[in-house]
């Protein structure tokens, strides 16, 4: 994969790449999302579940989707910090709206999970507080980012923070395990194979893929939108200069 | 009179004047405490099942009150500037400055922080030990606010956006903090959230005045 950033890293080829490459990850995903979800609902009830479980293909897929797309957002902050890479930054920007959008969802399909579940919207345990945090963070990162007005300042406090940030989510999720556990361990990915069953678990990882994909659609989409609006106001400068 | 101590003097002294420094940090320290039990009720028992993390929580909140001038007054007044040409290392004077913010305000709170505990009903026992965590739990606020208030150099609203960024890495001092007084409240073994808290401090004096000196470049560029 290594020549991905270095083959996309000239603008001129990324806009060419991703105008095809945008709408086709986007139409995989409608026909994954679509089969996973057909999937989804003709799989039959849990015997403990019933029919809340298919909660679980919409759930699953955002969680991991929201370290998925920090680790996006970290990388490309890192690539932007160390090489001033301006399209590394536009990406880091596009990144992190959709990250607190995937993470938002995990936290309100879980809460409405967990209501039938544990007789409760929220509970305070390890799992859901580091999502949270996790959230807060992109928080955080999109507010530091719009209250500056020299964009190039508040494309590098950005990505320090997103770096900062990405030292610091290991710790804030071990440490929120220290303190309390009470949220199922892991199932899916777990040494002797996965301990769901197989109807539940194909939907799973086709909704997972749907959801990377869309998101790789929505990631695209939004860099060519962030490349235009610079060009845009490049533009805009040298035409009240002239 | 050395150069780094000369700094250090000028920190502390800084961060003491800063805001009223450590009479208006201690003093909101003491309203969170007085506001918690009237919000919560003064029975004892109840009071006391709360008071070691309600004095640690306050301690957290006290200890971003003065945290958005840290970098401010000298990213205004061009001392930044002058400090970024001397031939201390930006990372050394970060951690000076972080230094001397924790022995203002820092040791202050360590020392106030029994006494409210103890006022919201805690145990005397309990005094020492949330000292402690007081003391090493200041240093990892001081050095991980330091991170947030340089990143939010140059920003409008700079004072409320630090709190927005600091407080989602203040988790897992606070959650040490914590549970190294809840375990000693219910004769629990305690010590390993103590080292634990111990280790964060002491990776954030160590990461932070990395990241600091980063942003501080980044604003005066």
């Amino acid at each position: 994969m290594n020549w991905a950033p270095a083959f996309l890293s000239n603008p001129e080829r990324f806009m060419a790449f991703s105008r095809w490459a945008a709408p086709m990850f986007g139409v995989i995903a409608a026909i994954l999302a679509a089969v996973g979800l057909y999937l989804g609902f003709t799989a039959p009830e849990d015997y403990q579940q019933g029919q809340t479980v298919r909660i679980m293909f919409i759930h699953v897929p955002a969680a991991y989707m929201a370290s998925f797309v920090y680790v996006c957002l970290g990388g490309a902050s890192f690539l932007s910090l160390i090489f001033r890479h301006a399209l590394a930054d536009a990406a880091a920007q596009a990144a992190a709206p959709l990250g607190a959008g995937f993470t938002l969802l995990a936290l309100v399909t879980g809460a409405l999970w967990g209501r039938p579940m544990w007789g409760a919207f929220w509970v305070w345990d390890a799992r859901l507080t580091s999502v949270l945090v996790l959230f807060l963070l992109y928080v955080a990162y999109i507010a530091l980012r719009a209250s500056m007005d020299d964009e190039v300042k508040a494309a590098r406090a950005g990505a320090i923070l997103a770096l900062v940030g990405a030292i610091n989510l290991p710790i804030v999720h071990y440490s929120v395990d220290w303190w309390n556990t009470l949220h199922q361990g892991a199932s899916v990915f777990k040494r002797g194979g996965s301990s769901l069953a197989p109807v539940f678990l194909q939907p799973l990882l086709i909704m997972a893929l749907a959801y990377t994909s869309a998101f790789g659609s929505l990631w695209l989409v939004g860099i060519r939108g962030e490349v235009w609006r610079r060009r845009a106001e490049a533009a805009a400068l040298r035409a009240a200069r002239s | 009179m050395s150069r780094l101590s000369a700094l250090l003097v000028r920190e502390t002294a800084l961060a003491w004047g800063r805001g009223g420094g450590p009479l208006v940090t201690v003093g909101f320290y003491a309203g969170v405490a007085t506001l918690l039990p009237l919000a919560i009720g003064p029975e004892p028992e109840r009071l006391a099942a709360i008071a070691p993390g309600a004095a640690w929580v306050a301690l957290a909140l006290a200890s971003l009150l003065s945290l958005d001038r840290l970098f401010e007054r000298d990213y205004e007044d061009g001392a930044l500037d002058l400090l970024t040409l001397s031939p201390t290392p930006l990372e050394l004077t970060c951690f000076l400055k972080c230094l001397g913010q924790w022995l203002a305000t820092g040791a202050p709170l360590a020392l106030a922080a029994p006494i409210a505990a103890i006022a919201l009903g805690a145990k005397p026992d309990l005094a020492p030990l949330i000292f402690a965590c007081a003391l090493l739990g200041g240093l990892a606020f001081a050095f991980t606010g330091g991170i947030g208030a340089a990143l939010s150099l140059g920003a409008r609203r700079g004072g409320l956006l630090t709190a927005v960024i600091v407080l989602p890495l203040f988790v897992p001092p606070v959650i040490f903090g914590g549970g190294a007084l809840d375990a000693f409240a219910s004769g629990l073994p305690w010590s390993s959230g103590l080292a634990l808290l111990g280790a964060y401090a002491a990776m954030s004096v160590a990461i932070g005045p990395l990241a600091m000196a980063a942003a501080c470049r980044n604003a005066l560029s």
